[in-house]
């Protein structure tokens, strides 16, 4: 085996930042993208809002039952066979609609999860000073609801930016694709994964540092 | 001026309210007593619609509902004109003590954010907690609590302010605070309706003693007439209890 090639290693290190925004791009979107979903399917589910409240359920299981790669594939190939306005979904869209309908239906459930954990009295106090329903839940409810799922929804957040890595088998040129073209190019495979492996990880572990910043702010709140 | 009915309340088949009439007159203070399980908190809470009664007719105010017909913008207008005081205080938890009593006046009266916080920052001073303006829930002791919970009934401006065993989650030491905050808002006639086991607050504050067991009221007269000379054996009954506990 040949010694590493740290020289290719550093000159890979800006090809490859550049496609670094495409990932997080993503990401980003695709997890704004999710978390309103979520709120949304979560309070359907809690109020159990009937018809919707079953074709969640439906939609929820579906997404969870499924590969993501399967999503995506159905998104970007088998979408514009169905509807033929579609012919032109690129893979970028192809792909954040699969991240934020796979995601969504894992975090309606930690919401789920969080919104029936609220403690009574608290929803009792919202409706009896005459709040609405839809004011108790915005206003009590998920605020104190977000501080619960906060840690888990920030762990879909993280597994959605290394999910993202399956956008390059929809022909997107983002971190993997990048890296994929440059190390078929180069054959230096094990130098040029393990530049991209290192620079999710530093995404990665950035985010962490994030997650505990907020945790500690969100709990200010119910510390003596 | 609050008015019911025949007012029921049944969970299943259990009657837990036995057709209620009562008339309370705007300034009184009533206090509500009776054995565990009779239905005090349920009165309650019907009057606040945290319980949906089961029939009767209930005023409050110039608004009166037919509970089995109560619509949706009916149930909000009665919650609106009701005040909860809780026993287990149940302050928002995310808002702080200034908050928690804003609340309303933003949320459901839509005042402006300046005027509200006004309002919400002399209540605070009224009921003595000025410098707990931005502290948390869960940084205050049970007796600032509920002082805040009171707060906010305040607030509401409602006809009526309902508590439910106010004192009775709080350690002993912070019981007289929140009794004396009751005081001086029954000195102010805010009109009141308090289940209690505090027999001296019943004797010295309340207009009007109610007992009710049972689901229905047994018997109700002014404090000197419950309690020295009452007529129903039930309420000797009770009373000669609570009394061996708690002298008046
Ligand atoms: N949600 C409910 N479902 C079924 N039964 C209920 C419910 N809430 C109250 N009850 C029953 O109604 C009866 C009256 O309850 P309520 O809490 O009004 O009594 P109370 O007079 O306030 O008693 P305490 O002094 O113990 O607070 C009790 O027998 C109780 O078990
Ligand atoms: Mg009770």
């Amino acid at each position: 085996m040949d010694v590493l090639n740290v020289e290719y290693m550093l000159g890979l290190v800006p090809v490859l930042l550049r496609y670094l925004p495409l990932t997080l791009q993503l990401a980003g979107i695709g997890m704004v993208l999710a978390l309103i979903l979520a709120c949304l399917f979560a309070v359907i589910r809690v109020l159990r809002i009937p018809v919707l409240n079953q074709l969640t359920i439906v939609f929820i299981s579906f997404f969870r039952g499924t590969p993501l790669l399967v999503q995506l594939f159905l998104f970007y190939y088998g979408l514009p066979q169905l509807v033929s306005a579609l012919t032109v979904i690129d893979g970028i869209t192809a792909t954040t609609m699969g991240l934020t309908m796979h995601f969504s239906a894992y975090m309606a459930e930690s919401i789920r999860a969080a919104i029936v954990g609220v403690d009574r009295s608290q929803t009792e106090a919202a409706l009896s000073i005459g709040m609405t329903n839809g004011q108790m839940m915005r206003r009590i409810v998920l605020p104190q609801a977000t501080r619960v799922a906060l840690p888990t929804l920030m762990n879909y957040f993280i597994d959605m930016i290394k999910a993202t890595s399956l956008a390059f088998t929809l022909g997107v040129t983002e971190l993997m694709g990048a890296t994929q073209k440059e190390a078929s190019g180069s054959f230096l495979y094990f130098e040029a994964f393990i530049v991209a492996a290192i620079m999710y990880w530093i995404v990665v572990e950035l985010l962490s540092k994030l997650q505990n910043h907020l945790e500690i702010r969100l709990n200010k709140a119910y510390n003596r | 001026m609050i008015k019911l009915d025949s007012l029921s309340k049944h969970f299943g088949k259990t009657v837990v309210l036995d057709s209620i009439d009562l008339t309370i007159e705007k300034g009184e203070i009533v206090v509500i007593i009776g054995p565990s399980g009779t239905g005090k908190s349920t009165l309650l809470r019907c009057l606040n619609f945290l319980e949906q009664p089961t029939a009767g007719t209930m005023t409050v105010g110039d608004l009166t509902v037919d509970v089995k017909k109560a619509s949706r913008a009916e149930i909000l207008s009665m919650r609106r004109r009701t005040a909860f005081v809780f026993q287990n205080y149940a302050l928002f938890a995310n808002k702080t003590a200034l908050q928690n009593i804003a609340e309303r006046l933003l949320v459901v009266d839509k005042w402006p954010k300046e005027k509200a916080y006004r309002r919400a920052r002399e209540i605070l001073d009224q009921i003595g907690l000025g410098e707990k303006a931005d502290a948390y829930p869960a940084s205050m002791s049970g007796g600032q609590q509920q002082r805040v919970g009171i707060g906010r009934a305040m607030a509401a401006g409602a006809e009526v302010i309902l508590f439910d065993e106010p004192t009775s989650s709080l350690d002993p030491e912070w019981v007289e605070e929140v009794l004396g905050l009751m005081k001086q808002l029954a000195s102010e006639r805010q009109t009141m309706m308090v289940v209690t086991h505090e027999m001296s607050f019943a004797r010295d504050v309340a207009d009007r003693v109610i007992f009710i067991d049972g689901g229905r009221i047994v018997e109700q007269g002014p404090p000197s007439e419950i309690f020295y000379n009452p007529q129903d054996p039930r309420t000797k009954d009770f009373l000669k209890k609570i009394l061996a506990t708690n002298s008046v």
